[in-house]
């Protein structure tokens, strides 16, 4: 550590796991509120109007975070890996400049309609403003996420002979591959597990004080729900991403598994002791045939371990250490699955919790203590499976930054020097942090405060009544 | 016209329309404490700009990554040779994207103090950085291939200096140039989206602070000259960005806000224009050797990359003209100390509604 290379590394791995906590949020959140205002223009409930305000709130408080932090991704690529740049951007740039023009204008323009627009807007056209704000932010996830899968799994291009560049040739297998349409739809649902559940222990968390009962239980329901769809989704894809996974990196999910000699009928390692990164590894615990079924769909086949893979790498791309750090890419894939999938089950025990509530309205249920102390913790699970998960995608792709084409070290920009890496590392962490602290505090003083008690029936007939030139605004910073 | 060519000029509006509308919004910003007396007209002055500043900080971002797929080895040349420029720029974006959105979520005057510093800052900063990078592209900065290597591939230029060597006086110069210009073309929106007393203190100060641009933006086209691929055209096209801004300002003076708006607009559109028709057909000039320039040709993508991104462009950019078109004639209204409700939306009274009933 210390090169400007493992500095601008730590940068780009803090800035980008910091921009991926507020995404999937927003991922995820902005079909919540969409459907509760639908809800709400279509039963006429107040309640579901509440929820959209209130849900609404929290929204753009982690919107705010989650578009500032995302100008700096941006521009890291030129900033710390210009040869990267130089080398992919015939290919990559193509999908970022089209996430820009096609989503980033349509999400950032129809959100300011749809914050500022309530008595600008006809009813219906308003409604229509945070739909195309939603559809917008899933777009930017797919363009990205196809940007990136073509790092995992380059297609579509050639090497020009003459300035060493990778040019493109084929556009739709660029944003149409496997990897891309399936990490699309694994991040897609992991959002919804990320936002399903903290939508519901927000309400949970509401019913648990007494407070506002009625406006936060479709909440809680909705949310547990979506979550538990959502976990399905999830793990479907996820075996499936697993399956793409071994056929094109297959040294990552050897690194996964920390398994480091060839195995037919390869048990999945639940835990493990001593040192990963040997050439050997202790597992504790193990599922007998679980890693050869998630690789291959058979519970028998052989699957690759770390040290033939090396050897056959060294074959391919000269001598060199082809292994990604295996302590790291043990257990972030470990946790993405297992803490996952605790926020699954804690969104199960809050639907079972609150099922009496209809027939019993006003009872809080009984006062378990257990369930108090895991409902805040539970907004943090999925949502750090999703920064594992982040984690050990990248982390199991090095050494290399396009797999098989370029390595990390050749990647980074050859000029930069230390100072300047350390003054923006410390920099960007150091206001991230502040940051951080800043909108918890906000998201918690807005939970707090709960769901406005009252509010026009009708934002956009009031709003049509008064007189043209007095006129308050109805939304104002 | 070649693609490259088109793409040249594609990025050139894409950097037009960025400092035509983020402009204002940094305008705005940077007067904040200056017409801004009190938290009521600060709020007027956040509230012109809330619906609309993220959909104009996008054109930025379009411009970056359409410089990434369009010339690759501009953006990497560019991107890490201003690092620790952009590192300041970046900073500041954030912040200041931050202020706008908590600003009023507490009610607490040291709270609203401090994101208005944001803001403040997190406008005037980037206003003088884009003059300063600006000036660095079409002046010139050291760029030279690595050493042991040849300019032959130009993927072996890079951008050598430091960050003390942006800081040159031209450069320095087109700094003072944007950062006033925009604190103008702020105002005038102002002046343009107020009524009452925010609107008189606007036109006061569009005209103060456009008299010191007038003279900045002269002095430093003129100097672009010197740098001109094709001085027959970047003169006049200099002269007539000087004659438009006049123009604004005597609108300014005349009470024609729409028009003055209009006119310093059309100068930010002459004055950017000047300086990309002055590079053409280069993207980076090199201070060391021209023979270490950037241009279209050696810092391109490949052709199948520009077409499908052509495609895109053509289709994409009227689209989105005329929705955030649209979404400035939805907030066309102007808005005045008087209709700012008394609380923050956001605040306790959640809503304006429910707290007059
Ligand atoms: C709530 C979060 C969450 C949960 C519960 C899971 N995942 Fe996941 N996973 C992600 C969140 C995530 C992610 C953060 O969204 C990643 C990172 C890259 C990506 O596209 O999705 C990811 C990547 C990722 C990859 C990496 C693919 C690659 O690098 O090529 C695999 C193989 C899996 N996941 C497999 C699974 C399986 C088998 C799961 C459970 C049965 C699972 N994930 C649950
Ligand atoms: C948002 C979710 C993402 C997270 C949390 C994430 C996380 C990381 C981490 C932790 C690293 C450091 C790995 C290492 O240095 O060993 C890294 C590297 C990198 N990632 Fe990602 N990444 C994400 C998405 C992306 C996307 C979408 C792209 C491309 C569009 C991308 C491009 C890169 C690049 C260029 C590196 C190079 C630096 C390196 O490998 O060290 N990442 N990322
Ligand atoms: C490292 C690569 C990434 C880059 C360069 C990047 C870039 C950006 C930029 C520039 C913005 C601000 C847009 C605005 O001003 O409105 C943004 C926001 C956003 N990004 Fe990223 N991003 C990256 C990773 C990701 C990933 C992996 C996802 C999703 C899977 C994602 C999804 C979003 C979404 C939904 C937003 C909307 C605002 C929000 O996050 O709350 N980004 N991103």
């Amino acid at each position: 550590m210390g090169s400007a290379l493992d500095l601008s590394r730590w940068q780009f791995g803090i800035t980008t796991v910091y921009h991926f906590l507020f995404v999937p949020l927003t991922l995820g959140t902005v079909w919540f509120v969409a459907m509760f205002q639908t809800m709400w223009h279509v039963t006429g409930k107040e309640k579901y109007l509440k929820l959209t305000k209130f849900f609404g709130k929290l929204f753009l408080i982690n919107f705010a975070m989650g578009v500032v932090t995302g100008i700096v991704q941006e521009f890291q690529f030129g900033m710390n890996w210009s040869e990267y740049s130089r080398f992919v951007g015939d290919v990559f740039g193509a999908p970022l400049a089209m996430e820009g023009l096609l989503a980033f204008f349509l999400e950032s323009t129809f959100l300011g309609l749809w914050i500022f627009g309530w008595d600008r807007l006809p009813k219906k056209l308003h409604l229509a403003t945070i739909w195309a704000a939603a559809f917008g932010t899933m777009l930017s996830a797919y363009f990205i996420l196809a940007a990136n899968a073509w790092m995992q799994h380059p297609v579509g291009y050639e090497i020009d002979p003459v300035t060493g560049r990778a040019v493109l040739n084929d556009i739709g297998a660029v944003l149409f591959q496997n990897t891309a349409v399936m990490a699309f739809l694994h991040t897609m649902t992991s959002s919804f597990m990320v936002a399903g559940t903290a939508v519901a222990a927000v309400g949970a968390w509401f019913l648990m004080k007494d407070r506002q009962i009625d406006i936060f239980r479709p909440a809680v329901k909705a949310g547990a729900v979506v979550t538990l769809i959502a976990a399905v989704g999830t793990s479907i894809t996820g075996d499936m991403f697993s399956k793409i996974m071994v056929e094109q990196q297959p040294m990552k999910m050897a690194a996964a598994e920390a398994l480091y000699e060839t195995q037919e009928a390869a048990p999945f390692s639940v835990l493990s002791v001593g040192d990963l990164s040997g050439d050997t590894a202790t597992h504790l615990i193990e599922v007998p045939g679980l890693l050869s079924f998630l690789s291959t769909g058979d519970f028998n086949a052989t699957v690759e371990g770390i040290n033939n893979l090396q050897a056959a790498y060294e074959t391919q791309y000269g001598p060199g250490d082809y292994v990604p750090y295996v302590p790291v890419t043990y257990w972030s894939f470990r946790l993405m699955i297992g803490v996952g999938m605790l926020g699954a089950a804690w969104a199960l025990w809050a639907l079972w919790r609150y099922r009496g509530q209809r027939r019993n309205p006003g009872s809080r249920g009984v006062v378990n203590r257990t369930f108090a102390i895991a409902t805040p913790l539970m907004v943090l699970a999925p949502l750090s499976a999703a920064s594992f998960g982040w984690i050990f995608t990248e982390m199991g792709r090095q050494p290399w930054v396009v797999f098989g084409e370029q390595l990390t070290a050749d990647a980074v920009s050859p000029l930069l020097t230390t100072t300047e890496v350390w003054i923006s590392l410390i920099g960007f962490t150091l206001v991230y942090a502040i940051l951080a602290v800043i909108e918890v505090g906000l998201l918690l003083k807005y939970i707090k405060q709960g769901a406005p008690e009252d509010v026009v029936a009708d934002p956009y007939e009031e709003a049509a009544q008064q007189a043209e030139d007095d006129k308050q605004l109805y939304f104002a910073y | 016209m070649d693609l490259v060519t088109i793409w040249f000029i594609l990025i050139a509006v894409l950097w037009i329309g960025y400092f035509v509308l983020d402009g204002f919004d940094m305008g705005v910003g940077v007067l904040l404490p200056f017409i801004g007396k009190d938290d009521l007209r600060r709020r007027v002055m956040v509230n012109t700009i809330g619906p609309v500043w993220d959909g104009n900080e996008v054109w930025l971002l379009v411009a970056g990554g359409a410089t990434f797929a369009a010339f690759p080895l501009w953006y990497a040349t560019m991107f890490s040779g201003y690092y620790l420029a952009l590192f300041v720029l970046l900073l500041a974006l954030i912040v200041r994207g931050v202020a706008f959105e908590y600003r009023g979520k507490r009610d607490s005057q040291s709270w609203r103090n401090r994101w208005d510093a944001a803001i403040f800052v997190g406008s005037a900063l980037p206003a003088l950085l884009f003059g300063v990078a600006f000036g660095n592209v079409v002046g010139g900065s050291p760029i030279a291939p690595l050493e042991g290597t040849t300019a032959d591939n130009a993927s072996n230029l890079n951008y050598v200096g430091n960050f003390f060597d942006l800081l040159n006086p031209y450069s320095l110069l087109l700094g003072v140039m944007t950062l006033t210009v925009f604190t103008t073309h702020g105002a005038i929106f102002l002046a343009l989206k107020t009524s009452g007393e925010v609107r008189e203190s606007a036109r006061k100060a569009a005209l103060r602070v456009g008299l010191v641009a007038a003279v900045a933006a002269v002095a430093a086209l003129l100097w672009t000259q010197a740098f001109s691929e094709r001085v027959a055209i970047t003169l006049p096209m200099a002269l007539v960005a000087a004659v438009l801004w006049l123009g604004a300002l005597w609108m300014v003076l005349k009470g024609r806000d729409g028009w003055a708006f209009l006119l310093s607009a059309g100068t930010i559109l002459v004055a950017v224009a000047t300086l990309f028709v002055g590079l053409f057909p280069n993207v980076m000039l090199s201070s060391i050797d021209p023979a270490y320039n950037l241009t279209i040709y050696n810092a391109s993508s490949q052709e199948y990359t520009l077409t499908i991104m052509t495609w895109v462009a053509v289709i994409m950019t009227p689209i989105v003209l005329a929705y955030q078109g649209w979404t400035y004639w939805v907030f066309r209204k102007r808005i005045s100390t008087s209709m700012i409700p008394p609380q923050p939306t956001p605040g306790r009274a959640d809503d304006r509604f429910a707290s007059t009933r």
